[in-house]
């Protein structure tokens, strides 16, 4: 190695390293940078995407009715068997037995929010909700049931 | 006046007070106690604020906010740490030398304090103004890597005697580099005396008076002081992507913090050695003729002089660790041994024509 | 210690990396043979993340099992449910919809764009550079929000289904991810300047790991560290699928195949990935997103495979259906174990920081290794 080689290899050495420090040193007298976002303080302006995956819950109206016709769709669908559909036998009105909603069993401890109930569901009744915070001090509590008490079936809806 | 309060005048006073009430022999060893326990405060404080220094110009560097949850502006996230790694277990390993692995963080923080001795804080405010000073320094800042070995080999773990190995070989091999930059400069100032160095560059520092041989005599004693601090881009010795943490992978609790303390006090070190001998230590910043301009950095306290010059030079260091990945241990040694040493024996020679020439005044 | 070294020649002993190791990434375990700060020997341990993810497979129906191959490679998880999709079109024998062959592709550049940046920051970080791994991450988060806005997932989307994708574009996904491409080549320039060009960088790259096109072939790797060794084996290249084969896009290959060449492979690779989404980004034809396709789906009796190119490199999916609506037998060929394979023979005789070096190169994603 001759010794321009060398002393050029000194100051190429040095530049590429001053170059590094340039970056750095940009973003330490620039605070604006920073991207940081403090959680739990934020909780007030959080606005998570519409179609976040976050829980699935099923939608009802103002008259406490839902869509959901007990069709075992969502429970075939789902890859974890995190949704257990338990139906009854209504009476309808033309003394026809007709197989109806009972409870709608939801775990969300096994739940991988992969939406494929929502994608199999015929009415819409479920849907994806952006609630993230699922955190809770007993496992049962993660075990839900999805229909309100008290609603019942949309008329129409089949 | 701010001389009145100055850390000088407080000196004075004390060793008065003390002189006048009590007799000579007793006041010198109160003075003793009076200085180990300000030692030992001060490190505690300078830990706590190096740390907290580091996580912020971190954070920052790294488009992030760093610690801001304990106290205002998370001040007191350091001591939250200090006072959780007081509480936790000090663990030793079952095959470990017993008697060595407790010793190692102790002589480290030893080494450190011992350093502290011939530093000036501020204007005639030093332990203890030795006549070998920066000798001195060097020498004792080479016990940091027996400490080091120690550690690493009576850990009987693999990885914390690779580090200590590593570590061993780097800090043996810097310190050439760093006592020939040294040397340079005490060839300008003509003494080891810390309180010579200073004075000497009464009409500035050697930095702007030293012409080049300086600047390549302060760039390569910032490096292998990076290098001896066991710093990133340095840190072999605590590699953690290679060797989880190097010599100090088995400690934990107060033991490990005395590593961790030990790693900050020896950057102020370093740091502070640079100041001394390339920024005029607590001299303030002249220009030739200036008088109204010299009469006002006058007013600034020296303390506030040093301690801004050594703080100035930490957050080099820093900027360092946080832009440069780390070197391989074969690297290092190269860096040393074919760029660093032949530079700076070359940088002294030129040095040696300067002083003899007289050129730099 | 000292049991060790009594049975083995003089200063020789072995260390273990991992399980819980900060350069292994993940819960991957190797064991090594050291004289001093040379390796002599390299033995990974795999397992210890095994979710039997195949035999699960077998069990779920073709619209169920996609999901789970999420969690092979969780960093292109896209890519991996792109694969499956496709394997399952081939069976059913489904034309998907133009619109969805570009959305897809899309979703796997910008997948391949986010792995690539985490292995960007995770790779500095292994040669202790911790800052990068900040840069990165914040660019990852931009991809990871128009991931979210449109799929409704950051990490694990299950966006693509057999037939095309679950649902839509965002309405405003063309016009964010343009912006991102706008700001993104003058990252690359500077994830260039604070670590390609670092000397320190380089020097710690340069040389380590070696990988000869013969054992790079031989040892059947695939991706960014075989096309390092000049092996021309980019999939979107030789078996292009969906509207690969309408893109220009250039197959990155270098030749020296050590450890900065892989670097320099999947730098360049995050400029073609940018290239190609520019070229597909204004041009989403309109149409269906999904073809029409039964309930139940059945695939008739018979093997099916298919690769794609994963973020690190060849994936396959072999299915063998009895005719039913699960599979009898799936396989995947995931990239990462057979790039780990050749681990020992790239970082023999080098130093532990080399190792260090190489494994990063090699960008292992540990679930998909075990699988």
């Amino acid at each position: 190695m001759s010794i321009q080689q060398y002393i050029k290899n000194v100051f190429n050495a040095v530049k590429t390293l001053l170059k590094g420090m340039r970056v750095t040193g940009y973003y330490f007298f620039h605070p604006k940078e920073i991207i940081t976002q403090q959680y739990p303080d934020n909780r007030a302006t959080l606005k998570l995407a519409d179609r976040f995956k976050g829980e699935v819950v099923m939608l009802h109206d103002e008259n406490n009715e839902h869509a959901c016709t007990g069709c075992t769709a969502c429970e075939l669908a789902c890859p974890n068997g995190t949704i257990k559909i338990i139906t009854q036998f209504d009476i309808t009105p033309d003394g026809k037995k007709k197989k109806a909603l009972n409870t709608f069993v939801y775990h969300l401890e096994l739940c991988t929010m992969c939406n494929l109930c929502v994608e199999a569901c015929p009415t819409g009744a479920i849907t994806m909700a952006q609630n993230f915070e699922h955190s809770v001090y007993d496992r049962k509590q993660l075990t839900k049931i999805l229909n309100k008490p008290g609603s019942k079936i949309r008329a129409g809806v089949e | 006046m701010l001389n009145t309060i100055s850390f000088e005048a407080i000196k004075t006073a004390v060793q008065q007070w003390l002189n006048m009430h009590w007799g000579p022999h007793l006041a010198f060893i109160a003075e003793c106690i009076l200085i180990g326990l300000l030692v030992i405060v001060f490190f505690a404080v300078l830990g706590l604020l190096l740390v907290f220094m580091e996580r912020k110009v971190s954070a920052v560097m790294q488009i992030r906010l760093g610690p801001n949850r304990v106290g205002p502006k998370g001040w007191l996230q350091t001591s939250a740490d200090t006072l959780k790694l007081m509480l936790k277990e000090g663990l030793t390993p079952d095959g470990a030398d017993k008697f060595l692995f407790n010793l190692a963080p102790f002589l480290i923080m030893i080494a450190a304090m011992l350093i502290m001795v011939p530093i000036a804080f501020a204007r005639n405010f030093q332990i203890w103004d030795i006549n070998i000073g920066v000798l001195y320094i060097s020498s004792i800042a080479s016990i940091s890597v027996i400490a080091i070995l120690m550690a690493g080999w009576s850990s009987n773990n693999k990885y914390a005697l690779l580090g200590a190995m590593r570590s061993g070989a780097q800090i043996i091999s810097y310190e050439l580099s760093a006592g020939v930059a040294v040397i340079t400069m005490v060839m300008l100032t003509q003494s080891l005396s810390i309180q010579d160095i200073i004075l000497s560059q009464q009409n500035g520092w050697w930095i702007f008076k030293g012409h080049i041989p300086a600047i390549i005599a302060f760039i390569i004693f910032m490096i292998a002081a990076t290098a001896e601090t066991n710093r990133a881009p340095f840190d072999l010795a605590e590699a953690e992507s290679e060797l989880t943490a190097g010599f100090h992978t088995e400690y934990s609790g107060m033991k490990f913090a005395l590593f961790f303390l030990a790693e900050y006090i020896n950057v102020f070190i370093v740091c502070a050695v640079a100041a001394i001998l390339f920024f005029g230590g607590w001299m303030p910043f002249h220009i030739g003729n200036w008088e109204g301009f010299n009469h006002i950095m006058d007013y600034i306290p020296s303390s506030i002089w040093f301690l801004g010059k050594t703080f100035c030079l930490i957050f080099l260091i820093m900027w360092f660790r946080w832009t440069f990945p780390r070197l391989r241990i074969d690297q290092l040694l190269n860096l040393e041994w074919k760029y660093l040493l032949p530079i700076s024996l070359a940088n002294l020679l030129l040095m040696t024509i300067i002083v003899v020439l007289k050129w730099y005044l | 210690m000292h049991q060790v070294l009594s049975s083995t020649p003089e200063g020789i002993f072995t260390i273990n990396v991992g399980p819980q190791h900060p350069a292994t990434h993940g819960v991957l375990h190797l064991v090594i043979t050291l004289n001093g700060e040379t390796i002599l020997k390299i033995e990974p341990h795999l397992g210890y993340i095994h979710r039997s993810i195949e035999k699960m497979c077998e069990s779920l129906t073709y619209r169920q099992f996609i999901y789970v191959t999420s969690r092979m490679d969780y960093l292109s998880a896209h890519i991996n449910n792109h694969a499956c999709a496709l394997c399952v079109e081939k069976g059913l024998q489904v034309e998907v919809p133009m619109r969805a062959q570009y959305i897809r592709v899309i979703m796997d550049e910008l997948t391949r764009l986010a792995s690539h940046e985490l292995w960007w920051g995770a790779m500095a970080m292994d040669v202790g550079a911790f800052t990068p791994f900040f840069y990165a991450f914040r660019e990852r988060e931009t991809i990871n929000e128009i991931m979210e806005e449109t799929c409704g997932a950051r990490l694990t989307m299950n966006y693509m289904v057999p037939g095309g994708v679950m649902a839509d574009i965002h309405p405003q996904f063309q016009q964010k991810v343009k912006q991102f491409i706008a700001g993104y080549k003058n990252k690359i320039a500077e994830y260039n300047e604070l670590v390609t060009g670092n000397v320190i960088f380089q020097n710690r790259m340069k040389g380590v790991g070696y990988l000869s096109t013969e054992d790079a072939i031989s040892y059947g790797c695939s991706g960014p560290v075989a096309r390092a060794s000049g092996v021309a084996c980019d999939v979107r290249k030789r078996y292009p699928y969906d509207v690969y084969a309408q893109v220009q896009f250039d197959e990155i290959i270098e030749t020296t195949g050590d450890s900065f060449a892989r670097y320099l492979v999947r730098i360049r690779e995050m400029e073609q990935s940018v290239r190609i989404i520019e070229q597909l980004i204004d041009n989403i034809p309109e149409g269906d997103y999904q073809a029409k396709t039964k309930a139940v789906l059945k695939l008739p009796k018979g093997e099916f495979y298919q690769r794609v190119e994963t973020a690190r490199g060849e994936l396959g999916v072999y299915i063998v259906s009895e005719g039913g609506t699960t599979p009898y037998r799936i396989k995947f060929r995931s990239p990462g174990f057979s790039n780990l394979s050749a681990l020992n023979e790239m970082a023999k005789g080098g130093k532990i920081g080399d190792l260090v070096a190489t494994m990063g190169t090699l960008d292992l994603v540990i679930p998909d290794i075990d699988r």
